[in-house]
């Protein structure tokens, strides 16, 4: 007993005081901004070595929603593109998610988008199941990090839970490979209304990287809308918890 | 002992050779000599993969011997064909000449059990895996839980389907292939190798240093770029820093599975510091971004140094400080000893890598056997325990921690990291017509990739083998005969990837 109270008094307060506002360390890689004086020949150099076809080069735009975040564009062209380390960067319009060159603007979700009804009764409390669509395990462990005692999403009535009966929503990670477009269907359906679905990682929002691979089945995001664009590669959970907040009209219960 | 068989020796790891000096046997002469060497316990296979050509199948054996020296042999044989199986003689191949059948059609002729391994898209069977038959026991006694693919947490996906007797499982059958993106198909298509280099990165997040660095390793012994003795220390410490992350985290599971709230708070804050740290390093807190082939964006300097020195001292004290506390628990104890138990008879005829094999008292570390980059330096002793069970796997993490701390403090104390590191090099040239192939021990175990080039150079052909390949039957076994409530702690234990196996 004496080992476990000296343990819990070396540890100290763990959680994340303030979860809108919080620091990340200079290189961590989020919301890049792109020159709005980048000639024509390095903007096609640019769309060429992107490894996910996340940068086009007329106009010059880099889609979050593609982009897996290895900054080798940066380091090829500092001049042209920089990454800064906000971390606000999901949307509830996937349009959203393009950064245009020349422009310096903060990315944020359309609160209006989301249903009146939807906002007022999950607002206070919101139960997610999680469905991993041929994720490559980091953005789950992200999610997973999102409940835990530093980030203590749970403060905000957020949770996830081990069964869609008990859910009001789903969060998709991962391409959606053919082999789990089934289970992603029969959860999404065993899921009662009104429900919101989010989409967390570039796999997720375009197939990233595994936007071209005969192994998807990606035809559940033309069936459905999509509440929720969580940006990154993984998303960080600061990213996850906030965009949620914002959706759902949540204070910061500190 | 190997006189009269044929095989192309080779050291050091990676290896790279011209394909025409690899030999070519006839599959009588192929298996005599597979079967003879690998029943030698120091000696097993690292790779055995199908190529496919217009009209044949060119298969590639890769064995470690004793002598920890590589030898590389073939044989060819049409698609339709069928052949001895291996597993008949060498269980441990079992998987291997499952996954050629699944996806090819070959045939092994006195095969156990030819059971598909992942179902991906470009098999030769129509079926799917939702019609798979499950292996069934007809009995008014047993009934069944099957579980997945999407579990109650937030993981991966598969399927488990048990056969119980009341609470006591008397078989776990796992199915995997969920995950399956298509990640072999897509490392072999022409595509940039700065696209090849993050795929690879992106094939387990959790051993993303790990995965990254044995493409990265493959690809410059093709280029025949020498890196500079600072990098192959850097690689080690970031490869090291993945380790303590992971193990302190599935620490935390574990504590959580037992309802030890205190341990699974302290491990998770622990952790968090640990990919902060990494994070801090390079932006990224699994390290995606920070291995890239010939050099790095992201040298040690030193404010990095200071920081992870900092964090890794306190990590230190605080995690053994925790886990003293953990094992000397009778609550734990009970739920930790004597769960999930294998033999190391039971590791070795599985052919189980890494930690699976180390807990139940079998030396397999690749850090050791086939030292790379910085290891090559200093002699690695393995963290080996003989519980083999969940306990075992236990420990083995918390030792392992504190070994890893201690090593990459040494390698900072000793090393000037402020010398100008090499940048990456996304434009190599590779050798063509050869094979390579490296063997990296990420923490889960023993990683492999190979790669083929054709006559322009490029990657015609791309393989990987995570260790879960191996391991999940380790699962499968440390559950039988154990209480179906066992299953997370057992299952968590081992934490094996899905998106690692289905590849």
């Amino acid at each position: 007993m004496i080992n476990e109270i000296k343990i819990l008094h070396d540890h100290g307060i763990q959680y994340v005081k303030d979860l809108r506002n919080a620091i990340l360390t200079p290189l961590f890689r989020g919301r890049p901004i792109i020159s709005g004086s980048v000639t024509e020949a390095d903007a096609a150099s640019l769309e060429a070595m992107c490894p996910s076809g996340a940068i086009t080069a007329v106009p010059l735009t880099l889609d979050l929603g593609k982009c897996v975040f290895c900054r080798e564009c940066e380091f090829a062209f500092p001049h042209a593109v920089r990454f800064t380390n906000d971390y606000h960067i999901a949307a509830s319009r996937r349009e959203d998610l393009v950064v245009r060159a020349g422009e310096d603007r903060p990315i944020t979700v359309d609160t209006t988008l989301l249903r009146k009804k939807v906002r007022k009764l999950l607002g206070p409390s919101l139960k997610l199941r999680q469905v991993s669509a041929a994720g490559d395990n980091s953005c789950e462990m992200e999610l997973n990090a999102s409940g835990n005692v530093n980030f203590d999403m749970g403060r905000m009535g957020i949770e996830f839970v081990a069964s869609p009966r008990h859910a009001d929503g789903i969060v998709i990670t991962g391409p959606i490979s053919k082999n789990m477009a089934e289970a992603l269907q029969i959860c999404y359906e065993a899921t009662p209304e009104p429900k919101i679905v989010v989409l967390v990682g570039s796999d997720a929002i375009s197939g990233g990287l595994y936007a071209n691979s005969p192994a998807l089945d990606r035809s559940f995001l033309e069936r459905y809308h999509v509440d929720l664009y969580v940006p990154g590669n993984p998303a960080h959970p600061l990213t996850f918890i906030n965009g949620l907040m914002d959706l759902l009209g949540i204070e910061d219960r500190k | 002992m190997h006189e009269n068989h044929q095989y192309l020796r080779v050291g050091g790891n990676p290896v790279v050779v011209d394909l025409a000096a690899i030999p070519v046997l006839d599959y009588g002469r192929f298996y005599s000599q597979t079967s003879h060497i690998l029943r030698n316990p120091d000696c097993r296979c690292v790779a055995y993969f199908a190529k496919p050509t217009s009209t044949t199948l060119d298969f590639f054996m890769a064995i470690s011997d004793e002598r920890n020296d590589i030898l590389l042999y073939r044989h060819q044989c049409e698609q339709t064909q069928e052949l001895e199986a291996l597993t008949a003689q060498l269980p441990a191949m079992h998987i291997y000449e499952r996954e050629i059948a699944e996806r090819y059609g070959v045939t092994f002729s006195n095969h156990p059990w030819l059971k598909p391994v992942r179902y991906p898209y470009n098999r030769v069977a129509s079926e799917w895996m939702d019609s798979y038959p499950f292996y069934k026991i007809d009995s008014t006694e047993l009934h069944e839980v099957g579980v997945g693919p999407i579990h109650a947490g937030v993981i991966e996906p598969g399927h488990f389907r048990f056969i119980c007797n009341g609470e006591k499982v008397l078989h776990l059958e796992i199915q995997l292939g969920y995950q399956h993106r298509g990640v072999e198909t897509l490392l072999a298509d022409g595509s940039s190798t700065l696209r090849k280099m993050i795929i690879s990165e992106n094939i387990a997040g959790d051993s993303a240093v790990s995965h990254g660095l044995a493409f990265a390793l493959c690809a410059e012994a093709l280029a025949d770029v020498a890196i500079h003795p600072q990098l192959a220390l850097e690689r080690v410490i970031a490869q090291e820093m993945e380790r303590i992350a992971v193990h302190i985290g599935d620490t935390a599971a574990l504590c959580g599975d037992v309802a030890y709230q205190l341990g699974l708070v302290v491990c998770e804050a622990l952790r968090t510091v640990m990919i902060n740290t990494t994070q801090f390093w390079c932006g990224n807190r699994f390290g995606k971004g920070l291995i890239r082939p010939a050099g790095t964006h992201y040298p040690i300097t030193a404010e990095v140094k200071a920081e992870v020195v900092k964090n890794l001292t306190k990590v230190r004290k605080e995690y053994l400080q925790l886990t003293e506390t953990l094992f000397g628990l009778p609550s734990v104890l009970a739920r930790f000893e004597g769960i999930g138990e294998l033999t190391t008879e039971q590791v070795r005829g599985i052919g189980a890598v890494g930690m699976a094999a180390r807990m139940a008292n079998l030396e397999r570390d690749v850090r050791r056997s086939n030292p790379y980059l910085a290891y090559a330096f200093f002699e690695h002793q393995p963290v080996v325990k003989d519980g083999g069970d969940v306990m075992a796997r236990a420990e083995l993490r918390s030792e392992e921690v504190a070994q890893s701390i201690d090593r990459i403090l040494q390698m900072l104390d000793g090393v000037d990291f402020d010398v100008k590191a090499a940048t990456p090099n996304f434009s190599l040239q590779y050798r063509p017509n050869a094979l390579v192939l490296s063997l990296v021990e990420g923490w889960r175990g023993e990683i492999c990739h190979a790669a083929i080039t054709d006559g322009s150079g490029a990657i015609a052909h791309y393989k990987v083998k995570d260790p879960s390949f191996h391991n999940w039957f380790a699962l499968a076994l440390a559950v039988r005969n154990q209480e179906i409530s066992d299953f997370p702690i057992c299952n968590k234990s081992f934490n094996l990837s899905y998106c690692g196996n289905d590849l």
